[in-house]
């Protein structure tokens, strides 16, 4: 065991840090400022989301860490070893063994429980901030619910590019009142988050938590008639063959090959041992040898 | 129709010393449904005074302006706006417009703000530049360009738009030809024949005798200046 | 007829400064008033008390609302009076900047009022902000373009089909044809009278300019140091003014 203190910070903090989830979860959606810490790693490396999981893990957790979708990058990496080292709590790549989940970017394609807690990291979590600058305008927005402006962006996609373009940070409204950034998710995920799970929200450079507690509603903004749609590539899974998996595109060479694999590394895996096949993949077993 | 009572008015120049101008006093004068009262007197007697009083333009220092029961004196600018709407037209030596309305529309005006239908309100206006011999390729541009001559007619033409029960007329024939002249006159004639009341200033003699009925020389109300001082 | 605005007792005092004090008037539907008075007068801010900009520190200003009640806006919640200005009320700034979005389209600026009435179809709130430039002269085919993008005149005109578009009942005008040339003030001032007598629109246009008082308004407020001096009709204030001030402010201006 390390000298840290468990899970890093102090109790004091982590205490502080709880107060602002709880507010949070009983504010679907509004954004609880909080005194953020310094972290160990750089602003924009996900200083809000490590604080919110750290204050949320006990001993007997077991903390899954993505990015992107995937285990296995630097980020994902650097976070897990972060919370092995100052926690000492078990680690996994699976979703179902995960108690706890850190997520930068992407929802897992496989549906929460009751028993699990998703946390991301957010840039920025004030969905009108790039129509209106003033954050005392944008509470005073948000306390009196004038939302007109959050379909100005999207009115203003659809006259420029003849649908609402906006593809990842999609705004949403949680239980018929606030509007929320759901980070920068792809608006494929966006669904997914009416789940049994919480789902809890930090941003570290901002200073501000928020959650949306299990089964809430949670409504994509759009237009009678242009509808929200949770698009993703029109494309299966070269690696397992899904067809229900959000896709990250890989240019392969110079000559525009490309293949298109599952973001979430974890589903792609698990299809892959039960056999799945996609259209470029090999077994699994040869694969291996 | 109009009934004008005890009427007085002064000028107080503030920045010339607080100098207090009386420029009448005492006026009386009424005038019924399809009169027509000339206001004589030299210049600077007070004729145009009294007409721009009776026209709310000028606030009177003291007496009363009865016009179809509204008492321009003491009226609120709304009333006295719903009165000038309706009730009292008047056709001043000058045509003040919006620049860039086109004539017709300059002339169709009052007619609109009456609540007359649009084509309506045209036809009507067409009809009165028409009579007045503005000829019709200036209909569609603004007055603001025409010739002195011309402005008098368009302003003529929008005075006469609207059928007012009461009226008053600036020198309604000063600088027009002998045919537009004769125009003017049944266009005056026209509205005495209707009932409108009308009070005038004609320089214009002959003009004076065919349509007026009485004359008022307001000179009488002028006070003496020693008496001022 | 029943006032539209009834304003009592208006002061607004910045420390040992009089910003405006004790004015009084009524405005009913339809009517057009002007405040006129030098810089510094206290005219934006009386203007800023009566659309709910700043609190004054006396009197109420009472507004009759769509059921016939006259309701204080001093008094009313945050939430009541910025709906009210959204729907009800419309002010046109000096600076067009300051009443757009420059970084959104003509159609957008003008749709989010709409928007944030509740509108959620793209296709009617476009056609409304299509129709809506067509009346203030600004051609479909820059439906698309950001107001940096448009000459003064043409921002001074997309921020009034902006305010107007919801159909509002009160106007409040703050110079509203300021800084433009005077060819296009005239358009401007063209437009607005026209939109004025067509939507039955009751205005608040405060100005030092008299030519643009003499056509826009019915009726002048002249202020000078924080107070209301003279008010009548405005033809009547401008030809037969009482006040040694307003003598002088009609006697200063330049003839053409």
């Amino acid at each position: 065991m390390s000298n840290y203190n468990f899970a890093y910070l102090d109790e004091q903090t982590k205490r502080m840090i709880r107060r602002a989830i709880l507010k949070g979860l009983a504010i679907p959606g509004y954004q609880v400022p909080f005194a953020s810490r310094e972290m160990p790693m750089p602003y924009g490396w996900g200083t809000g989301g490590v604080q919110v999981t750290a204050a949320t893990l006990t001993p007997e957790d077991t903390l899954k860490v993505i990015d992107q979708g995937a285990d296995d990058t630097t980020n994902a990496v650097s976070i897990r070893k972060f919370f092995e080292k100052t926690a000492g709590v078990a680690t996994s790549e699976e979703t179902a063994q995960a108690s706890v989940i850190q997520t930068r970017h992407r929802i897992p394609e496989e549906d929460l429980r009751e028993d699990q807690i998703l946390v991301y990291q957010v840039p920025i979590p004030e969905p009108l901030r790039f129509l209106e600058p003033s954050e005392v305008e944008t509470r005073k927005m948000h306390s009196l619910e004038e939302y007109g402006l959050m379909h100005v962006k999207l009115y203003e996609d659809i006259a420029k590019h003849g649908a609402i373009a906006t593809s990842y940070a999609y705004p949403v409204k949680v239980e018929g009142r606030y509007v929320m950034d759901p980070s920068p998710i792809p608006k494929f995920d966006n669904p997914k988050m009416e789940m049994a799970g919480i789902q809890l929200f930090g941003a570290g450079r901002e200073q501000r938590i928020y959650a949306v507690p299990p089964y809430c509603k949670v409504v994509s903004l759009d237009f009678d008639d242009y509808p929200f749609e949770a698009s993703k590539a029109d494309h299966a899974c070269d690696m397992c063959g899904a067809t229900d998996s959000y896709l990250d595109e890989v240019i392969m060479d110079d000559a525009g090959g490309r293949l298109f694999v599952c973001s979430d590394t974890d589903y792609c895996a698990g299809r892959r041992r039960a056999g799945h096949v996609g259209a470029q993949g090999v077994a699994l077993a040869e694969d291996a040898a | 129709m109009i009934e004008i009572r005890d009427l007085s008015k002064t000028f107080t120049l503030h920045n010339q010393g607080g100098v207090v101008i009386p420029v009448m006093q005492g006026a009386e004068l009424t005038v019924a449904k399809g009169e027509c009262v000339a206001l004589t007197g030299a210049s600077g007697a007070g004729k145009s005074t009294l007409m721009r009083m009776i026209y709310g333009n000028y606030l009177a220092a003291g007496g009363s302006i009865v016009v179809n029961g509204v008492d321009v004196v003491r009226a609120e600018p709304r009333e006295i706006l719903a009165l000038r709407r309706e009730v009292l037209g008047y056709v001043s030596q000058f045509l003040r417009v919006v620049p860039r309305v086109p004539t017709v529309d300059v002339v169709a005006e009052p007619l609109l703000a009456v609540g007359v239908d649009a084509r309506a309100a045209r036809a009507r206006a067409c009809d009165l530049l028409a009579r007045l011999n503005i000829p019709e390729r200036l209909w569609s541009l603004s007055p603001t360009s025409f010739s002195g001559g011309e402005q008098q007619r368009v302003n003529i033409a929008r005075g006469f738009a609207h059928c007012y029960p009461a009226m008053l007329l600036d020198e309604p024939t000063a600088s027009l030809d002998a045919t537009n002249r004769e125009t003017v006159l049944s266009l005056i004639e026209e509205a005495k024949a209707r009932g409108a009341a009308i009070v005038g200033i004609f320089h214009d003699e002959a003009a004076r005798e065919r349509v007026c009925d009485r004359e008022i020389d307001v000179a009488v109300y002028t006070p003496s200046m020693a008496g001022a001082a | 007829m029943t006032p539209l605005l009834k304003v009592e007792n208006v002061s607004k005092f910045y420390g040992n400064r009089i910003g405006c004090e004790g004015v009084d008037f009524d405005l009913y539907p339809g009517e057009v008033m002007g405040i006129v008075g030098e810089s510094g007068s206290g005219k934006s801010t009386l203007l800023n008390c009566l659309a709910g900009h700043l609190t004054p520190d006396t009197g109420e200003v009472r507004f009759e609302m769509r059921d016939g009640m006259m309701r204080d806006t001093v008094s009313m919640s945050e939430p009541e009076r910025r709906m009210l200005s959204r729907t009800d009320w419309a002010f046109v700034h000096q600076h067009a900047r300051d009443g757009l979005r420059m970084n959104v389209s003509a159609g957008g600026n003008v749709g989010e009022r709409l928007m944030a009435v509740g509108a959620r179809h793209y296709g009617d709130i476009r056609e409304e902000a299509v129709d809506w430039l067509g009346r203030v002269e600004i051609s479909e085919s820059r439906v698309d373009d950001r107001p940096s993008q448009f000459s003064g005149g043409m921002q001074q005109r997309l921020q009034i089909a902006r305010n107007l578009v919801t159909g509002p009942r009160l106007v409040f005008m703050d110079e509203p044809t300021g800084g433009l040339d005077v060819s296009v003030q005239a358009r401007l001032l063209d437009l607005l009278r026209g939109l004025v007598r067509k939507m039955g629109l009751s205005a608040i246009i405060v100005t030092h300019d008299l030519a643009v008082v003499r056509l826009l308004a019915d009726r002048l407020m002249v202020m000078k140091d924080g107070q209301v001096v003279e008010t009548g009709l405005t033809d009547q204030v401008l030809d037969d003014p009482q006040h040694a001030y307003t003598q002088l402010l009609v006697s200063s201006v330049l003839q053409v």
